[in-house]
């Protein structure tokens, strides 16, 4: 038995470990990695916001931070450990890499299991040699592997200009970033810096194919219209071994479908997502959502939503009293707010408050 | 390629080498990253080819959810390269389709 099952310890999941835990609540935090940290170390970029969200520090110094607050914590660790699902009554499936399944009784149960990324399918697009942007990603920053010396970046948003910026860091020559789309997605400053070491954005263009036996040695791209259709004749091939696709990010939630949790379409947040209230609790009592599963947005979003979580857990379970407990919350709350001004983050308010005015 | 001298991340320090054999062929990794890092490293971009048309396939997500990377490892079909860590003398082969258990 646990008070309060986490499962996915990335940004969201570790926060909520360490806000309720702080608080005297018994937690077990579960992940398939053999690292917590999620994604944030993969992230060699420093943050925005304010000073409390760590502006100006590096995602992989957030996740050793992270990491460093929850083992002065009392939290239970499972790493190398899959969740295969979760019973009605709150029983939650788990194996452990090398050991048999085994199962836990929850209290409450945080799913932030974080996002994927969107394929685009064009010909050629199986081949050796594409890959997402975040694994191009992964590749260099964690392991330390160059996955490409030449490559095209498809999508503009700001997944695609950071990963281009980082490839080029790390050594690889980026032919072009191209984006199907009349203008750049992505945030002014990334692109700006982009474009200061000459690297070429191309918008109104698309993949058309990828080249190559038994791997990629070229791309063919095409320039679109407004409606995204091909203009015949603006074809061009370029030479490059390694094309990333940057088409945007998924809520990763096969766990709530498996619970038959309510789900909403919130394109602003990436497509299906799980609704829930104000305290992230979804359709199913007990059960709760956040981060990139809870509609994609950005690991300071993250850290923040799992921190309301972890703190609505503390509350029910009478670690806060309830005094304690919204005052926390409207700050954070406050924080939240903060982090979804301006043009990019008013779509992401406007697409959470669909979800969860559905919810009263 | 490995990457060294990078201009933020610090060189990754006191990795032990180990060698793996990927269809045959000896390839250098280091302790604690996984195959497709080593074989990324090595140039080997091919892991395995699809049932029917034969068709290459190699690293897509490399998170362990797209199973394009999956190779035979020590005898084991089906097994999700980009999160399965290297041991020395780890056997790796590409397959066809769904692979066998055979030795």
């Amino acid at each position: 038995m646990s008070d309060f099952v986490i499962i996915g310890a990335g940004p969201a999941g570790i926060s909520a470990a360490n806000e309720s835990a702080r608080y005297g609540v018994k937690v077990t935090l579960i992940d398939e990695n053999n690292l917590p940290g999620g994604q944030l170390f993969t992230q060699t970029h420093k943050f925005f916001g304010s000073r409390e969200h760590r502006a100006g520090v590096r995602g992989f110094q957030i996740g050793y931070d992270l990491i460093e607050e929850i083992n002065k914590l009392n939290v239970d660790v499972l790493l190398d450990t899959i969740v295969y699902g979760i019973s009605a009554d709150m029983e939650v499936k788990y194996v452990t890499e090398g050991s048999s399944a085994k199962s836990i009784t929850a209290g409450n149960i945080l799913i932030s299991t974080g996002a994927l990324e969107k394929p685009v399918v064009f010909k050629g697009w199986t081949k050796p040699g594409v890959m997402g942007a975040g694994a191009a990603q992964t590749m260099m920053n964690v392991h330390r592997v160059l996955p490409g010396r030449k490559v095209l970046m498809v999508g503009s948003g700001n997944v695609g200009l950071i990963v281009a910026y980082q490839l080029k860091q790390a050594g690889a020559d980026v032919v072009g970033i191209i984006e199907a789309m009349p203008s750049i997605g992505g945030y002014k400053v990334h692109a700006s810096k982009i474009r200061r070491i000459g690297i070429p954005i191309l918008t109104s263009c698309t993949i058309k194919e990828a080249k190559g036996s038994p791997q990629v040695s070229s791309a063919v791209i095409v320039g679109v219209d407004k409606n995204l259709r091909e203009i015949s004749g603006t074809e061009d091939e370029i030479k490059c071994d390694l094309v990333c696709i940057a088409a945007g990010l998924k809520p990763f939630d096969e766990l709530c479908w498996l619970l038959n949790l309510e789900f909403k379409y919130i394109n602003e947040l990436g497509g299906f997502v799980p609704v829930h209230n104000d305290d992230l609790e979804t359709s199913m009592k007990n059960i709760y959502i956040a981060g990139d599963a809870a509609g994609v947005e950005e690991a300071s979003t993250a850290m923040e939503e799992g921190r309301l979580v972890g703190v609505a857990v503390a509350q029910k379970l009478e670690y806060l009293s309830d005094r304690q407990a919204e005052k926390l919350k409207g700050k954070i709350n406050d924080r939240l707010k903060y982090l979804r001004l301006g043009s990019f983050g008013k779509k992401r308010a406007e697409g959470k408050k669909k979800l969860t005015s559905i919810s009263k | 390629m490995r990457i060294k001298n990078h201009p933020i991340l610090e060189d990754l320090k006191n990795r032990k080498k180990v060698y793996i054999t990927v269809d045959g062929r000896k390839v250098e990794a280091y302790e604690g990253e996984p195959i497709a890092a080593a074989m990324c490293a090595a140039g080997i971009r091919v892991h395995r080819t699809t049932p029917r048309h034969n068709e290459p396939r190699g690293i897509f997500c490399n998170r362990g959810r797209c199973t394009d990377c999956i190779m035979k490892v020590d005898g084991k079909p089906n097994i999700r390269t980009c999160v399965t860590l290297v041991k020395n003398g780890m056997k790796v082969e590409s397959i066809r389709g769904m692979g066998d258990w055979s030795e």
